[in-house]
C-alpha cells in the first residue's frame, strides 16, 4: 500500500482514482461530490466524506511544487482504495515531522522516505513551535485538510460539530470504539459534546497518529491544545491561500481561527466555483472588501461580506480572485465543501484572495496551486450554483453535465443548510444542558445553605 | 476519603464501581447494593413534589457502626453512593456534597463523550480507557485526606 500510495502522491493515477470512488460508497454518502471527483481529480473538497481514510496530503512534499489540490486528491483516493491502512498515505505526513526532530522511533514507513524528507524539510522549515512532541504537530497540509473534512461536517467553521456527527465521521477511521472515546475525551478540551475546529483538527491528529501506530498519549499534547491551534497558524504564511471558505462565519469569529480556516481552505476556496452564497449580506461584502486589504485577521469580517459581494453577480471569475471577490467567494466554498456549501466559502475565498493578491505571495507553491484549484473548483460550483460566471472561467465542462449537477447542487445546498442549522440547535441544546447542570448546581448550593440554617436534617 | 464509590443507573445495576482493594470488596458492594432501598425510599418520599423540588444530595443514607453510606441521585435517576469510614469524623456534610459535586461532573463529561452509550459501565478496557478522566477523579476522592 505504501508503494501505492507514493505513486498515487507523485501523480495520481487517475484511473485509480477513480477505481477507488466507487469502492467506498459510504464515503461519498455525504458528499455528493464524489461525482464530481470524477471529472476533477483534483478535486479536494469531495472526499470530505472519507476524511479518516484519506491521508492528509501533508505527506507528499512536492505536492506543494505540483498542486496541493491534486495531492489531496490523490492521496484521497488511495486512502479509499486502501481500507485496511487507511493512514498509511498518512504516514509520511507524521514522519516527516519525527524525522525533521529526530523524533520519536521513526516509524518503518521508509519506503516513502524520499518524500517524506522533502516534505519534512519543508515542515521544519515552516516548524516555529518550540515543542519536542513532533508527531503532535499538526502541519500546514494537514491542518487545510482538517478544516477542510471540518467544513464537510460543518460548514461554518466557526460552530461546532456535534458529537453523533463527529462520532459517525470518526467511527469511518476503524478504530475501537474505546480508543476513539479516548481521543474524544483528549480532544474535547471543554467537554461539551461537540468539537469546534480546534478541537477538530486535535482529535483528526491522534487518530491519524494512532492509526499510524503511535501510541495515544496521556494528555492532550501542548501542541494539540486548542489555545495552541488557534495561535499556531498566522496568516502571513498562507497569504495565498486567503480564501477561506468562512463564509457563514459571523463577523464576531475569532481571528486567529478565521486565519487559519482562511489559510487552510482559501488555496482550495479560490479554485472553487462561484457559487453565490445566499447568505451574503450587503455588509458584509462591504466589510470584506474594506479589509481586504488589511491584514489576514480581517478577513473574518469580510467573509460575510465576500458572500453579498458573490451573491449579485456571477460574474466570470478569473482564476486570480483580485479582481473579482465573488470568484473568490464561490471557490472558496466550493473546495471544501463539496460543491454544496454555498456562499460561506464563496465569501471568504473573495476576501481572502484580494489580500493575498494585494500581498506578495509568500508561497509561490500555493500560488501555482490555486489556479488548478480553480480549473477543478469552477467546475463544480458553476454546476452547483448555476453560476455561469465561473463555468465560464473555469475549466471547460461539459454543459449537460453542468445542468444536471446545478440541480443537484441546489439541492445539496438545502440539505447543508439544514444541516447545517442542525448543528446549531445541536449545540445550543447541549449548551443549555450545561447551564440546567449549572444551575442545578447552583441550586444545590443554595439549598445546602438553607439546610445549614434549618434545624432538621435530610436524615 | 471514600473507601467506596458506586454510580448505579437508573435500572439499578451498576454502572461503576470502585473500592479501596484493602478491604473485602465484596462486602462494599452488598452495602451500596442495600442502600438502593434507602436511596429509593427517599426519592418516593420526596418524590410527591415536583423533580425540581427534589433535592439531589440524599445526606447520610445509613451507618453502621464501621462506615457510613451516603447517597446522592441526579435528575436522570442515575444514583451515587459513597461509603466513608467511619473514624473519619472529620468529614463534614459539605465536604460530602462537593465530592457528590464532583462526582457528578465527572459523569456529565463522561456522558458528553458521543462514543459512551447511557448504559454502558464507565470502564477502562485494555490500555485505553473508556474514562481516564472519571478514574482519575475517582482515585483522588479516595485517597485524599479527610
Amino acid at each position: 500500500m505504501m508503494s501505492k500510495n507514493d505513486g498515487e502522491i507523485r501523480f495520481g493515477n487517475p484511473t485509480e482514482l477513480h477505481g477507488t470512488k466507487v469502492q467506498i460508497p459510504y464515503l461519498t454518502t455525504e458528499k455528493n461530490s464524489f461525482k464530481r471527483m470524477d471529472d476533477e481529480d483534483k478535486q479536494e473538497t469531495q472526499s470530505p466524506t472519507m476524511s479518516p481514510l484519506a491521508s492528509p496530503p501533508s505527506s507528499p512534499p512536492h505536492y506543494q511544487r505540483v498542486s496541493l489540490s491534486h495531492g489531496y486528491s490523490k492521496l484521497r483516493s488511495s486512502a479509499e482504495q486502501m481500507h485496511p491502512a487507511p493512514y498509511e498515505a498518512r504516514q509520511p505526513l507524521v514522519q516527516p515531522e519525527g524525522s525533521s526532530s529526530g523524533g520519536p522511533g521513526t516509524k518503518p514507513l521508509r519506503h516513502q522516505a524520499s518524500l517524506i524528507r522533502s516534505f519534512s524539510v519543508e515542515r521544519e522549515l515552516q516548524d516555529n513551535s518550540s515543542y519536542p512532541d513532533e508527531p503532535w504537530r499538526i502541519t500546514e497540509e494537514q491542518r487545510e485538510y482538517y478544516v477542510n473534512q471540518f467544513r464537510s461536517l460543518q460548514p461554518d467553521p466557526s460552530s461546532f460539530i456535534s458529537g453523533s456527527v463527529a462520532k459517525n465521521f470518526f467511527t469511518k477511521s476503524k478504530l475501537s470504539i474505546p480508543e476513539l472515546s479516548y481521543i474524544w475525551e483528549l480532544s474535547d478540551a471543554d467537554c461539551d459534546g461537540a468539537l469546534t475546529l480546534p478541537e477538530f483538527c486535535a482529535a483528526f491528529h491522534l487518530i491519524v497518529a494512532r492509526k499510524n501506530g503511535y501510541p495515544l498519549p496521556e494528555g492532550l499534547p501542548p501542541t494539540l491544545q486548542p489555545e495552541y491551534l488557534q495561535a499556531a497558524f498566522p496568516k502571513p504564511k498562507w497569504d495565498c491561500q486567503l480564501f477561506d471558505s468562512y463564509s457563514e462565519s459571523l463577523p464576531a469569529n475569532q481571528q486567529p481561527r478565521d486565519l487559519n480556516r482562511m489559510e487552510k481552505t482559501s488555496v482550495k476556496d479560490m479554485a472553487d466555483l462561484p457559487v453565490p452564497t445566499q447568505d451574503v449580506t450587503s455588509d458584509d461584502k462591504q466589510a470584506l472588501k474594506s479589509t481586504i486589504n488589511e491584514a489576514l485577521s480581517k478577513d473574518v469580517s469580510e467573509d460575510p461580506a465576500t458572500k453579498s459581494g458573490l451573491l449579485p453577480p456571477p460574474p466570470a471569475l478569473p482564476p486570480r480572485p483580485c479582481p473579482s471577490q465573488s470568484e473568490q467567494v464561490s471557490e472558496a466554498e466550493l473546495l471544501p465543501q463539496l460543491s454544496r456549501a454555498p456562499s460561506q466559502a464563496a465569501e471568504s475565498s473573495p476576501a481572502k484572495k484580494d489580500v493575498p493578491y494585494s500581498q506578495p505571495p509568500s508561497k509561490p507553491i500555493r500560488r501555482k496551486f490555486r489556479p488548478e484549484n480553480q480549473a477543478t473548483e469552477n467546475q463544480e460550483p458553476s454546476t452547483a450554483a448555476s453560476g455561469p460566471a465561473s463555468a465560464a472561467t473555469m475549466k471547460p465542462h461539459p454543459t449537460v453535465q453542468k445542468q444536471s449537477s446545478k440541480q443537484k447542487k441546489a439541492i445539496q445546498t438545502a440539505i447543508r443548510k439544514n444541516k447545517e442549522a442542525n448543528a446549531v440547535l445541536a449545540r445550543l441544546n447541549s449548551e443549555l444542558q450545561q447551564q440546567l447542570k449549572e444551575v442545578h448546581q447552583e441550586r444545590i448550593a443554595l439549598e445546602n445553605q438553607l439546610e445549614q440554617l434549618r434545624p432538621v436534617t435530610v436524615l | 476519603m471514600a473507601v467506596c464509590i458506586a454510580v448505579i443507573a437508573k435500572e439499578n445495576y451498576p454502572l461503576y464501581i470502585r473500592s479501596t482493594p484493602t478491604e473485602n470488596e465484596l462486602r462494599f458492594h452488598y452495602m451500596v447494593h442495600t442502600s438502593l432501598d434507602v436511596v429509593d425510599e427517599k426519592i418516593s418520599a420526596m418524590g410527591k413534589a415536583l423533580v425540581d423540588q427534589r433535592e439531589l444530595y440524599l445526606g447520610l443514607l445509613y451507618p453502621t457502626e464501621d462506615y457510613k453510606v451516603y447517597g446522592y441521585v441526579t435528575n436522570s435517576k442515575v444514583k451515587f453512593v459513597m461509603v466513608v469510614d467511619s473514624s473519619n469524623t472529620a468529614l463534614r456534610d459539605n465536604e460530602i456534597r462537593s465530592m457528590f459535586r464532583k462526582l457528578h461532573n465527572s459523569y456529565t463529561d463522561v456522558m458528553c463523550n458521543p462514543f459512551y452509550n447511557p448504559g454502558d459501565r464507565i470502564q477502562s478496557s485494555g490500555s485505553v480507557s473508556l474514562s481516564r478522566a472519571f478514574d482519575n477523579m475517582v482515585t483522588s476522592m479516595m485517597i485524599q485526606v479527610c
